[in-house]
């Protein structure tokens, strides 16, 4: 049997040709999702914006009313609501966020929702309450928090892994690709304008792990190079790792793809946003390891001496073999 | 690392084969099948956005118990001077800004007064609960403590945890969940509650009753605008009562708390049909309860819940009997929730909610039908791949990731985790991340085979150098994991849950299963070549 091979064998491109019109596009790509964000803003869910969501079928029709409910529930005195179709026209989502001033009211989320919710069983009696969330102001700005400090938090723990298991040098430069692939990913909440949810930052967090698995693959491969060929140029030692690795972040790549384009398209809607997150992400990560934190080791001169001891660490590491440290 | 002798493969298996079997009532569960009564029946639970239900956060108004500490502690002193012998003569009672102050009628008796009052600023173990001072030698300043205020909190979330819990069981849900969680707030989860507008209705109502004599000196105007004179208080009529827009000024001292009922129970007035609540008293609330009636016949007193009057009959005789009416506007469903309220206790704070959500059942059976959907199209797309490309060693990889799912669900199952909507798509994930593994060990048995490496040798290359790349990308994953469980509430738990459990058999079957497999097919054939 012949076997599908998606990377021929003696694939050489050369990546690290271009590196410098490829860093300066993760900058301008970095720079551009900061300025969406503040242009444009997240669309944040109520799990980070306070408020109401709530979801309902209406099954005796073919469609669901959006624009009488919009009116409806923006008639209640609780400002513009945002009704969207969710995973099919029978179904919609309702959202209206905190009244000015109100995020400092415990109660508030929760007397909105049973009002909008009571307002349109009656108005449609046959409708389906398929899910509400109601989240206070407080509770929503302790999200915001921890959010903040959990993607921190991991971008760092995981730099420092990378830094104590390699070198320095690589530690910055895993660094820069999760700072370069977190950024992205929110930059394109931020211009789609998607809803921005927990689930979307637990998505951000999976694809720090995931990148960095691209990362740490091609950065183990060029540090066992490093160790072969003491005399190769680092842009060329660099080109050889990734493209030994190439077949591998491909076939890894398409096979999370694979399994992540069903539950897309036939898994359940609330999964979409998250899903989504994930699946760019991928392609995110896997550009990021080759185009930020591969050239970011020739720049902050990581040589091929870079894992050979220095002259103090051997002595010392004899004196601690006497005894005397 | 061929060598596998007997011992490992038993154990090997034996550990694979046990965690599988742990996935089967599960699995049966989500068919639809029965799992055999007779056997152990571990499950996976289903979170709330799967099974369907209602997820409440409650936190209490921390701001209430520190007024109340300070409204008991005026009536203590006002007794412990009361009663000293001889009394001790005190005016000019203040409870503003967060603490209490008084004046003695006599400096003379100072030291008497911070004797008597002594005990009662104590806490336990050693701490104090109040501090007092002494200003112009006639003052005394009565401050609550951080720690004092600290441990009241704790005794009322303690008992409000309890009296939620009791309330619940009264709606005879099954198996809600009801956590304190932190200083003041308390997490319940009730599975299968479509509706929870009952529920937060009786959570909302913290069933203070309370009786207190009408305040007839009061001037109409006064108490029609909220202001009350000296020593009593204004409280408004319930809504949907006659006298609803208007207030009542009671005395604010020497009332009765509804803390001393035996029983309530919902009922209907045969004279007038209207709807009733019942109370009885134990013997103490009875004894103070027959007090008040006897001293004041003639005189109205009200019927306060919750800061709100209910009504203010006229005490026409003594009652002597230990029970009690309360009239006031009632459904037959709002006299059966308060008889419910009142049986299980007042909330020894109000609780209010902050963050709600709510499934329904159908949604979540919805969810769970696509969500296995398409992990089945994704799981097939995965193995076509794996052994399109690497053939025998793809087979070894597909068996694994059957494994894999088995023995994460077997897992889960054992550690009574749960599985929520994000933890589906975890379950996916990790069905596309748990081939790295054998594809980082395929990938580097068919470069050590092209350097020109026989066949026991690549392999032996392939699983010792991919090792060290497997191990540093699960190590970021973990990390990654952990920060995941730590900031997640309970959906996104279920998601870090799925992931890091994933991460550690998937290297378990990826790597140590295949290489026993593997290793088992090598000596067998001793191949002088292989296709991968």
């Amino acid at each position: 049997m012949k076997l599908l091979k998606l990377v021929p064998d003696d694939t050489n491109i050369k990546f690290l040709k271009l590196r410098v019109p490829f860093f300066v596009l993760s900058l301008v790509l970095i720079f551009g999702s900061w300025a969406a964000v503040l242009v444009n803003g997240l669309n944040f869910g109520v799990d980070f914006a306070g408020g109401q969501e709530v979801r309902m079928t209406f099954e005796e029709r073919e469609q669901a009313p959006v624009a009488s409910l919009r009116e409806l529930v923006g008639g209640l005195g609780y400002g513009e609501p945002v009704v969207q179709e969710f995973g099919g026209p029978q179904t919609v989502s309702i959202r209206v966020a905190l009244p000015e001033g109100a995020e400092d009211t415990p109660g508030a989320a929760t007397a909105i929702g049973e009002k909008v919710i009571a307002a349109i069983a009656k108005e449609y009696p046959d409708v389906r309450t398929d899910g509400n969330d109601t989240v206070s102001g407080k509770v929503a700005g302790e999200f915001r928090d921890q959010a903040i400090l959990a993607l921190l938090a991991a971008m760092a723990a995981v730099s420092i892994f990378i830094w104590v298991r390699f070198e320095w040098q690589f530690g910055v430069g895993a660094m820069f690709a999760l700072v370069h692939d977190v950024s992205v990913t929110v930059g394109l909440f931020a211009l789609t304008q998607m809803e921005f949810s927990l689930q979307i930052v637990a998505a951000i967090l999976a694809i720090i792990g995931y990148s960095l698995n691209d990362t740490v693959v091609v950065y183990d491969r060029i540090r066992e190079n490093l160790k072969k060929f003491r005399k190769m140029p680092m842009a060329e030692l660099l080109d050889l790792s990734v493209n030994e690795t190439l077949s591998r972040t491909v076939m890894t790549s398409l096979s999370l793809f694979l399994a992540l384009i069903p539950l897309l398209i036939f898994g359940p809607p609330s999964l979409f946003g998250m899903v989504a997150a994930i699946t760019t992400g991928l392609f995110i990560g896997a550009y990021s390891s080759i185009y930020m934190a591969g050239p970011l080791l020739i720049w902050m001169g990581v040589t091929s001496n870079s894992f050979v001891p220095t002259e103090g660490a051997i002595e010392r590491q004899e004196k601690v073999a006497r005894g005397e440290v | 690392m061929l060598e596998f002798p007997l011992w490992k493969k038993l154990w090997l298996w034996g550990l694979t084969l046990a965690a599988s079997v742990l996935a089967l009532p599960s699995l049966f569960n989500v068919s639809g099948l029965d799992w055999p009564a007779s056997l152990p029946n571990p499950q996976v639970n289903l979170g709330l956005d799967l099974a369907g239900g209602s997820h409440l956060l409650l936190e209490a108004k921390a701001d209430e118990i520190r007024v109340q500490r300070l409204e008991n502690m005026e009536e203590t002193v006002r007794q412990l001077m009361r009663n000293a012998k001889p009394r001790i003569r005190i005016g000019d009672v203040s409870t503003g800004e967060g603490r209490m102050s008084f004046m003695l009628d006599s400096p003379a008796d100072i030291d008497r007064a911070r004797g008597l009052l002594e005990p009662v600023m104590q806490g336990a173990n050693l701490t104090r609960d109040w501090d007092l001072a002494v200003v112009d030698g006639q003052r005394i300043v009565l401050t609550p403590t951080n720690s004092g205020i600290e441990a009241a909190l704790d005794t009322a979330m303690e008992s409000a945890t309890e009296v939620v819990r009791r309330r619940i069981d009264e709606l005879g849900t099954r198996e809600p969940t009801i956590i304190r969680q932190g200083a003041t707030r308390i997490v319940v989860q009730v599975p299968g509650l479509e509706d929870p507008d009952a529920l937060k209705s009786l959570l909302g109502k913290t069933a203070q009753l309370e009786f207190k004599l009408v305040d007839l000196n009061a001037l109409p105007e006064n108490v029609a605008a909220g202001i009350a004179p000296p020593g009593s208080q204004v409280f408004p009529y319930a809504p949907g009562s006659p006298m609803e827009g208007r207030f009542e000024a009671v005395r604010r001292l020497g009332g009765i708390r509804g803390d001393n009922l035996t029983d309530a129970k919902a009922g209907v007035d045969p004279n007038t049909n209207q709807n009733v609540v019942n109370i009885t008293f134990d013997a103490q609330g009875g004894a103070k309860f027959a007090k008040l009636t006897r001293e004041n016949v003639g005189k109205p007193f009200a019927i306060i819940l919750d800061g709100q009057v209910l009504s203010a009959p006229n005490i026409n005789e003594p009652i002597l009997g230990g029970s009690a009416q309360i009239s006031g506007n009632f459904t037959a469903e709002s006299a059966n929730e308060l008889a419910i309220a009142l049986n299980s206790g007042a909330l020894p704070v109000p609780l209010q909610v902050i963050e709600e959500r709510t499934v329904g059942p159908d949604l979540g059976a919805d969810s769970i039908r696509k969500g296995l959907l398409a992990m089945a199209i994704g799981s097939f797309a995965v193995i076509a791949l794996m052994i399109a490309t690497y053939g025998r060693f793809g087979i070894y990889a597909t068996v694994a990731l059957v494994f894999n799912v088995l023995m994460l669900l077997g897992l889960m199952a054992l550690g009574n985790f749960t599985l929520t909507l994000p933890g589906i798509a975890g379950f996916v994930i990790t069905i596309g991340a748990a081939v790295d593994a054998n594809v980082l060990i395929n990938e580097r048995i068919r470069e050590e085979r092209k350097r020109g490496r026989k066949v026991v040798a690549a392999v032996e290359a392939g699983y010792k150098e991919a090792g060290r790349a497997i191990y540093d990308a699960n190590a970021t994953n973990f990390i990654s994991g952990v920060a995941l469980f730590a900031f997640g509430s309970g959906p996104v738990k279920g998601f870090a849950v799925v992931l890091v459990v994933g991460l550690f058999t998937s290297v378990f079957t990826g790597v140590t299963l295949t290489r026993m497999w593997v290793a088992g097919w090598l000596r067998k054939t001793r191949p002088n070549d292989i296709n991968i």
